[in-house]
């Protein structure tokens, strides 16, 4: 089980897009679109916002995003009209970005206040560090061989993966660098086909964090 | 002199009425400054307000404004159903099931219903808003209270506020909403929130006479 996460626009085809983007990096997650009114237009439909944050809800609580204005006070209407409203969380943050993050942050089972934080900080450019910020540790150099890089859904792949070792894991491309937690500074990064990332590892579980994202890279994300 | 559903539930088809008489007048202010629905949405709530009080009747002041909200913030797609939505479900919730609406009564409805657009929209007093109208309003209906007036006079006095609150918002720059993006061009012209909030308060003051 994993938090649910509800996307609130005033457009259905937004939120249904969104939808489709976020769940091609948290599969397991349920993502429900609730964009537009019920007759096609342009708006935000309360009932139908109440209804996808029941429905997102699997027992660990549902994150709700959203795009403009209204759409915020209609999802937090509707969180406040749920037999327990402390069940769900408005998020405030961007929402494409936003969903992204969350989407990758329940994926990886964390609870509703971390998917809420992620989604919140993923506006925030300081995911990028400068790369001095962080020495230390074991550390390896890979090169990517997979067609897209540290695309999306490697990007997606690689922090689900992270999240089951107890390390921090830090990715540097040039003079650049990434928290391995946040697939937004991961993209970031920019890193290509044919680029060498150096990834850094300290906690009790480096050692294995890393030969796991050797696998991850050597066997090109699973392209 | 206090008012029952019955009554209630008459101030709130007259206000379904002015909205519709009002429905042009909005959608123009709107259309200025914003995205021109507020009309339109407003009508259209408060048509299905009134198909909703055909249907069961409410036997409870409180039971009426419940309905009204509920209906509001299914049926209007814009900012205005979740804010006039959250103002009739706190007033309905200050009301609870007391039969009778008084003096007393309606002012804690007045103030919950303020509260509650505040609480949902985050504005204040100046950011050009339905605010703008509330404020005085609620001001107005507490010093006519304390000066002896019944449920029509406080209601008067709160709509004469308002109607003036409204005017105000002409001067301001919005710094709420869709008209916020338009800054200092938005000057000259009456939020339509403020407007609406103006005149659903004359409505109601016109009923209770």
């Amino acid at each position: 089980m994993s938090v649910g996460i509800v996307l609130v626009s005033h457009s259905a085809k937004l939120a249904e897009g969104l939808a489709e983007l976020a769940a091609q990096m948290a599969p397991d997650v349920t993502i429900r679109p609730a964009g537009g009114l019920s007759d096609g237009s342009i708006g935000t439909d309360y009932d139908e916002v109440v209804a996808a944050t029941q429905r997102a809800d699997s027992g660990d609580g549902v994150v709700l995003l959203y795009d403009l204005g209204s759409a915020q006070m209609t999802a937090e209407l509707a969180v406040e009209s749920l037999a327990d409203p402390s069940a769900a969380i408005v998020a405030d943050g961007p929402l494409v970005e936003g969903a992204i993050a969350a989407a990758v942050a329940a994926q990886a089972g964390r609870d509703r206040k971390a998917v809420a934080e992620a989604a919140a900080s993923a506006g925030i450019p300081e995911d990028l560090a400068p790369a001095e910020a962080t020495a230390g540790g074991a550390g390896i150099e890979l090169e990517l061989r997979n067609e897209v890089g540290l695309h999306a859904r490697p990007a997606g792949l690689l922090v689900r993966t992270l999240s089951e070792f107890d390390a921090e894991v830090t990715v540097r491309l040039g003079d650049q660098e990434a928290d391995a937690r946040s697939v937004l500074a991961l993209m970031s990064l920019g890193a290509r086909q044919g680029d060498r990332i150096r990834v850094q590892a300290r906690g009790p579980q480096a050692e294995a964090a890393l030969a796991k994202v050797r696998e991850l890279v050597d066997g090109d994300f699973g392209e | 002199m206090t008012c029952k559903a019955e009554g209630v539930a008459a101030a709130v088809r007259a206000a379904a009425a002015v909205v519709a008489e009002h429905r042009v007048e909005l959608i123009d202010l709107d259309r200025a400054i914003g995205d021109g629905d507020h009309g339109e949405n407003l009508n259209r709530g408060f048509a299905a307000v009134v198909a909703a009080l055909d249907a069961s009747a409410p036997d409870t002041p409180g039971g009426v404004l419940k309905l009204v909200a509920t209906t509001l913030i299914s049926k209007v797609g814009g900012a205005a159903g979740p804010l006039y939505g959250t103002a009739f479900l706190r007033a309905s919730a200050k009301l609870g099931t007391a039969a009778d609406l008084d003096v007393p009564a309606l002012l804690d409805a007045l103030r919950a219903g303020l509260e509650g657009v505040q609480a949902r929209g985050k504005a204040v007093g100046g950011d050009a808003t339905m605010v703008d109208a509330l404020i005085p309003a609620v001001a107005a209906a507490e010093k006519a209270a304390e000066d002896g007036g019944d449920v029509a006079a406080v209601l008067t006095a709160a709509a004469d506020a308002a109607d003036r609150g409204a005017e105000s918002t002409v001067e301001l720059v919005p710094r709420k909403g869709r008209a916020s993006y338009l800054g200092e061009r938005a000057v000259g012209h009456t939020d339509p929130g403020a407007r609406s909030s103006a005149l659903l308060l004359r409505a109601f003051a016109e009923a209770a006479r």
